[in-house]
Order: structure tokens, then C-alpha cells, then sequence
């Protein structure tokens, strides 16, 4: 588990008070400065953290309240985890709507952040299967709000990063799945218009698409990289591995971060050459399929005590391929590369929420060791090309985005901040806005 | 199907405790003084697979309804297969030293209750002959510090009561069994300064459904309890008055 009261990426440090609450109807604790929900950390950069001030933390709201296994509605409180929910009801037929790359999300934090995955394109962000919550404020208010019931609170909460007030149960649609295999396949491809290509044929049919992107080499391999595309497997596929059982653990962090140069080019080569041929299909368990990284606890440690810094951006259509392009010979060529990146068409399913990250689009989504000034002029480079591109950064991943680009990327932020709670406040909303 | 009782059922281990039996299908009776939280926690548990919930109100100092509560529990289940006493309290030691009245009251919320609802019990389990009477008592009962020797008294108690209701026990086939948790990161010690040592409550609820499971007489959860305790029980008395524990 995360060291409570950090964000993910370890960066930046935050000093603050934890409040742990339990009790889904008690009041808020009286405190003097102001506060900010806290669910499981997994936010990357600022948006979880509160400097100077308090955190509530959630987690510990965690009971499912109910769940009817004919239409596949849960309630739970928000601390719940992704991961419990499906150890809940996967053996009952039901998956999850929509989950991003780790199931260790708190329910209050996939609403917060609007959280979306690699069936985008299919069913768009979590927050179109929320059916309603419950939001409680610091003046004591609680109101149910669904896209009916304060359909504007609604709105600004989804993807209100925790700003509104804090949630205290959701009621979510499932979806039905026979079973808990995939069946998936995989293509290498040699460029990105080439991903554009495979993206595109395979968005009708397939629910999951995905593909990781070789981001040390340059040149004719540039863009370079591994295409998935996936659909929940029939009850009875011939081939039925199980979920991997052995979880490993990264025990401490090193006193320098183990992604280096070096590093990184030997495993980007080993990864897009794993598979001999260029197009394999293979039956998984969604686990691997979903969570390759969960598999291994607390990875963040690997980047050392600095942490590192996740960088997710989306480019309109339009401009798409060439924005892609741009930003890897920006990475490429600053020799700071990314450990795994991410590459996602983004479907044309409205985002419910004012602040939601979602919109049409290719996103991208890179980690980079926190290397100080180095990283943050990299970064400042690539908000340049997306920011032209007529794009946008996500805030759950970001530490660093200048203000005036986060007011552009996020047009809706001054109807928004009408709905911020007067005692709720964030590092990440202060250095945006302030 | 198992039938379970939990005493104290709001606190962070016995509701990690009975999310396992819930998940195993198994029947519950929750008994709490807060019945609002009570009602939150059955609601989870019915939705984690127990087949039924049953819930009463209770405060472990009123002993004169200890009876009518084991009464209403053996009518709603029949029989007990593990009969877990887990309330208690994390007195202040300090407010306990200047205070006689707070400290007896302490006594008998972490100590007295548990042995009048174990001497109430206690027939029930005879007649059925078989199940497990399993207790939290904690190591802090297994030597008086400074720092909580209210606490531990009162746990030493509940020790050594248990231990001569095993005995007695034991050749009618009901197990009893002492649970010994360490330090555990729950609401109740939310004050303090975590360390390596601390556990977290599923972990101490895992050990315990084990022991109960393997029908164990001591339990201390996690393990590395055992050899610590084992040397502080040890350390000769004229060292151990000298040290600040």
C-alpha cells in the first residue's frame, strides 16, 4: 500500500494532516484549514495532495451496501476498491463497467477523476455508469445526484477531482461478462500510422484496444510498438489460465532511480520483440489483461526517492497523427524516454463531467524518472505541441502544468469552481487557478 | 454452513473477521452498542455472501443483559460454531492513573464483561459440545508496562480466565481460543505513531479464522508476537522495572 497521504509518482512531498473516516453518516470533521478527500493514492501527481491543510481519508468507508445480481447494480460506499468490487462479482457474471490500469482505485476517486480505460471507445468514461451518490458538504448538506436528481452537482463532481464535497456511496451499472477470460490479440506494428490503421479496423468489434509504444528508438523504428485488441472471452474458452497467484513486491526504494537510459532502451527492444510473430492471439485472465502492474506491489519504488512523472495527453482527431508524432522525436531526441507508454484512441462518447478528461482523440500516456529541471523543461515542451495541437492534460497524472494551459485545456473550469466546496481545496486546484 | 456470533462487532478486526465468514456463506449474529454502524455492517456482509445477518444492541458493562442476549442468540441460530468476543476500548493510561472510578470502568469494559459473558456462555457450550469460544485478549496482557498496564491487567484477566475455561473445556470437545494481537493499525489506536511492527486488521482477521479453523489455544497475531513476547516475559524483573516500555 502506499505510504498514506503520497501520491503515486512519489512527487511531489505534501505535508498534511489524515483524517481517517469510517462512519459514511457522520458529519465532516471540524478542522481550521481546509480539506480534501484522500481514497487509495493512486492519483499520480498533486490533485490527491493538500499541502498545509488536512486529507480525508475514505479508504475505510468500504461497504458495498447492495448488490442485485439480475441487473448487475452495486451501491457501495466510496472507499471501496475496484479490486474487491470484482472479487465481488466476476464469480456472479458481472464486470466492471470501466476500469483504468490498476483496480486499486477507490470508487470516490474513479468518480473524482472521471477515470477512463481501453474500452473508451465502446463505453466511454466511468462516469456514464454512475447511476447516482450521495455528496456531502461541509455545511452538513447531503444530496443524491444523479444525470435526474441535481443533474448540475452531477456534473461538477464527475471528474470535480474531489473539490465538490465528499462522496460518501455511489450506485453503479455493472456489465454482464460470461466469465473472467479474455480473448485477445496482438500485432506488432512498425509506425503509427500504421496503429492509426489497426485502431481504427478493430474499434467496431472489439470492446478492449491498446497498444504500448517503443519510445527509446528513433528514426525509421520510431513510433514503433504493440497493438491489442480484446473482448470478454465465452463462459467456456478452450484455454482457462488463472489469475497469476504469485504477487511480488518491490521491497524498498532504491537510493537511485532503476529506469535510466540504458535501462529503458534494453527493455523497450525486449518487450516489442517478445512475441515472434507479428500477430498472436491468446486466451488470458482479465488480471494480466488489465493489471499488468498490479502484479507487482508498490513498482513506484523502482524510480527512486525523486518519484517520476506521469505526463497522459489527448489530441482532437484532426490533428491526431501528427501531434503523436511530434511528441515522440520530442521525447526521443531529449534522451529522458519513458518506460512504458501508452497510446489510445479515445471514442466520441461525451464525457458526463465539466472537468472530464476524455474527449475525441488519440491519448498518450508516458512516465518519466523525476530528473528535476530536465523533466519539467521536457514536459513545459511536449504542453507546447499539445496545447498547439488544440489538446489536453490530464489532471489526475499531472504535477506540473502551467495554469494558463490548464485553464485552456479545460475551458469549463470558471462554471466549475461555482461548485467547489468553501472548505475543500487541493495542491493541484491552488496551482492551476491560483 | 458455520454459524457465527461476534461481540463487539463494530470494531475494525471483528468486521474484517466477518467479511471471511461472510464470504464463506456463513450465518452471523452481530451484537454492538451502535446499532446505526450495526445495520451498516450487516447490509455488507449479506452482500458478501452471509446467508443471514442477525443484529442486537448491547452494552458489554450491563451485565444483567448478558443472559437474555445468549437467550436471543441460541433461538436465532440453534447452535454457535465460533463464539468471538471482540470489544473493547484502548484506555487512556494516564486518565486511568488519576482516577480510580475511570480505571475500574476501563477494567470492566476490557476485562469483567468478558469474563460475565464467557461464564454466561459457558453452559450453552457445554450442552453442545463441540464449537469454539475464541476470545481477543491481547499481549499487552502478557506483562504490565507502564504505558498501559490498565489495559494489560485487564487483558491478563481475560488470559488467564480463558485459560482455565479451556481446560475445563477442552474434554467436551469446545475449543477455546486466546487471541493475542500485536499492534494493529485500526481506528482505535489511530493516534499512534505507526511502525514495522504494526498490522493491519486483515491480517489479525486472517489469523484468526485460521486458529479457529485449526482449532489452536493461543494465537498471536502476527506470529513474531510469540518471541517477543516469550523475552519480555523473561527479562528478570529488577532489569525490567529499569526500562521504559
Amino acid at each position: 500500500m502506499s505510504k498514506v497521504g503520497q501520491s503515486w509518482g512519489r512527487y511531489p512531498n505534501a505535508n498534511q494532516t489524515l483524517i481517517a473516516l469510517s462512519d459514511r453518516h457522520a458529519g465532516l470533521p471540524a478542522t481550521a484549514g481546509s480539506v480534501l478527500p484522500y481514497g487509495n493514492g493512486r492519483s499520480y501527481g498533486d490533485s490527491c495532495l493538500n499541502d498545509g491543510g488536512t486529507l480525508l481519508h475514505a479508504r475505510l468507508m468500504d461497504r458495498f451496501i447492495r448488490f442485485d445480481v439480475q441487473t448487475g447494480v452495486l451501491e457501495c460506499e466510496a472507499g471501496v476498491l475496484f479490486s474487491e468490487i470484482l472479487d465481488l462479482v466476476v464469480p456472479q457474471g458481472w464486470f466492471l463497467p470501466v476500469t483504468p490500469g490498476t483496480k486499486f482505485v477507490t470508487v470516490g476517486g474513479a468518480i473524482a477523476n472521471d477515470v477512463h480505460g481501453k474500452n473508451h471507445h465502446k463505453a466511454g468514461t466511468f462516469g456514464r455508469h454512475v447511476l447516482e451518490f450521495e455528496l456531502l458538504r461541509s455545511d452538513g448538506s447531503r444530496r443524491v445526484c444523479s444525470p435526474q436528481q441535481h443533474p448540475d452537482w452531477f456534473a461538477a463532481t464527475i471528474g470535480g477531482l474531489g473539490l465538490t464535497g465528499l462522496v460518501t456511496r455511489a450506485t453503479i451499472q455493472l456489465r454482464r461478462v460470461a466469465g473472467p477470460w479474455m480473448s485477445a490479440e496482438v500485432y506488432r506494428f512498425h509506425d503509427l500510422s500504421e496503429f492509426f490503421r489497426l485502431s481504427q479496423k478493430s474499434d467496431r468489434d472489439y470492446e478492449y484496444t491498446v497498444a504500448w509504444i517503443d519510445c527509446a528508438s528513433q528514426g525509421k523504428a520510431l513510433g514503433r510498438g504493440i497493438f491489442t485488441r480484446a473482448n470478454h472471452a465465452p463462459a467456456h474458452p478452450d484455454n482457462r489460465p488463472n489469475a497469476p497467484s504469485r504477487r511480488l513486491r518491490v521491497p524498498l526504494t532504491p537510493p537511485v532511480s532503476l529506469i535510466n537510459p540504458i535501462s529503458l532502451r534494453a527493455f523497450n527492444t525486449l518487450y516489442f520483440h517478445r512475441q515472434r510473430e507479428s500477430v498472436s492471439h491468446v486466451t488470458m485472465h482479465y488480471e494480466p489483461h488489465f493489471y499488468p502492474l498490479d502484479g507487482i506491489g508498490d513498482w513506484n519504488r523502482i524510480y527512486g526517492p525523486r518519484g517520476f512523472m506521469q505526463y497522459q495527453c489527448v489530441a482532437p482527431p484532426g490533428a491526431s497523427l501528427e501531434c503523436m508524432e511530434t511528441l515522440m522525436k520530442t521525447i526521443a531526441a531529449s534522451g529522458e524516454g519513458s518506460f512504458l507508454a501508452v497510446l489510445k484512441q479515445f471514442g466520441d462518447i461525451p464525457s458526463p463531467g465539466l472537468l472530464s478528461f476524455p474527449r475525441p482523440g488519440a491519448t498518450l500516456a508516458l512516465d518519466f524518472p523525476n530528473r528535476g529541471p530536465g523533466t519539467l523543461a521536457l514536459l513545459d515542451r511536449l504542453d507546447d505541441i499539445v496545447a498547439a495541437a488544440g489538446g489536453a492534460v490530464y489532471p489526475a497524472k499531472d504535477a506540473r502544468m502551467p495554469a494558463r494551459y490548464f485553464k485552456q485545456y479545460f475551458p469549463a473550469w470558471e462554471s466549475f469552481s461555482h461548485y467547489i466546496d468553501s472548505k475543500f481545496s487541493s495542491s493541484f486546484w491552488r496551482r492551476v487557478t491560483e | 454452513m458455520q454459524k457465527v456470533v461476534i461481540i463487539g462487532a463494530t470494531s475494525a478486526i471483528a468486521e474484517s473477521t466477518a467479511r471471511l465468514y461472510a464470504a464463506r456463506g456463513a450465518q452471523l449474529f452481530l451484537v454492538a452498542r451502535n446499532v446505526a454502524r450495526l445495520e451498516d455492517i450487516a447490509a455488507d456482509l449479506r452482500t458478501r455472501g452471509a446467508q443471514e445477518v442477525f443484529q442486537a444492541p448491547l452494552d458489554v458493562n450491563d451485565v444483567l443483559a448478558h443472559a437474555g442476549l445468549i437467550e436471543r442468540i441460541w433461538a436465532s441460530l440453534g447452535q454457535v460454531d465460533v463464539f468471538l468476543v471482540a470489544h473493547g476500548t484502548l484506555p487512556d493510561q494516564s486518565q486511568c492513573e488519576a482516577s480510580a472510578e475511570l480505571a475500574l470502568k476501563e477494567f470492566a469494559t476490557n476485562g469483567t464483561s468478558t469474563i460475565a459473558l464467557l461464564t454466561t456462555v459457558a453452559p450453552r457450550f457445554e450442552m453442545q459440545r463441540k464449537g469454539v469460544i475464541a476470545v481477543i485478549s491481547s499481549v499487552a496482557g502478557d506483562r504490565g508496562r507502564q504505558s498501559n498496564y490498565l489495559y494489560g491487567s485487564a487483558k491478563a484477566a481475560v488470559t488467564t480466565f480463558a485459560s482455565g475455561l479451556r481446560q475445563r473445556m477442552t474434554k467436551l470437545g469446545v475449543n477455546v481460543l486466546t487471541i493475542k494481537p500485536g499492534f494493529v493499525d485500526t481506528p482505535m489506536t489511530r493516534d499512534f505513531k505507526k511502525g514495522a511492527l504494526w498490522a493491519k486488521p486483515d491480517d489479525i482477521a486472517r489469523g484468526i479464522a485460521r486458529a479457529a479453523d485449526r482449532g489452536r489455544s493461543v494465537a498471536y497475531l502476527p506470529w513474531f508476537w510469540l518471541p517477543i513476547m516469550l523475552i519480555i516475559r523473561h527479562v528478570p524483573e529488577f532489569v525490567f522495572k529499569r526500562i521504559k516500555l
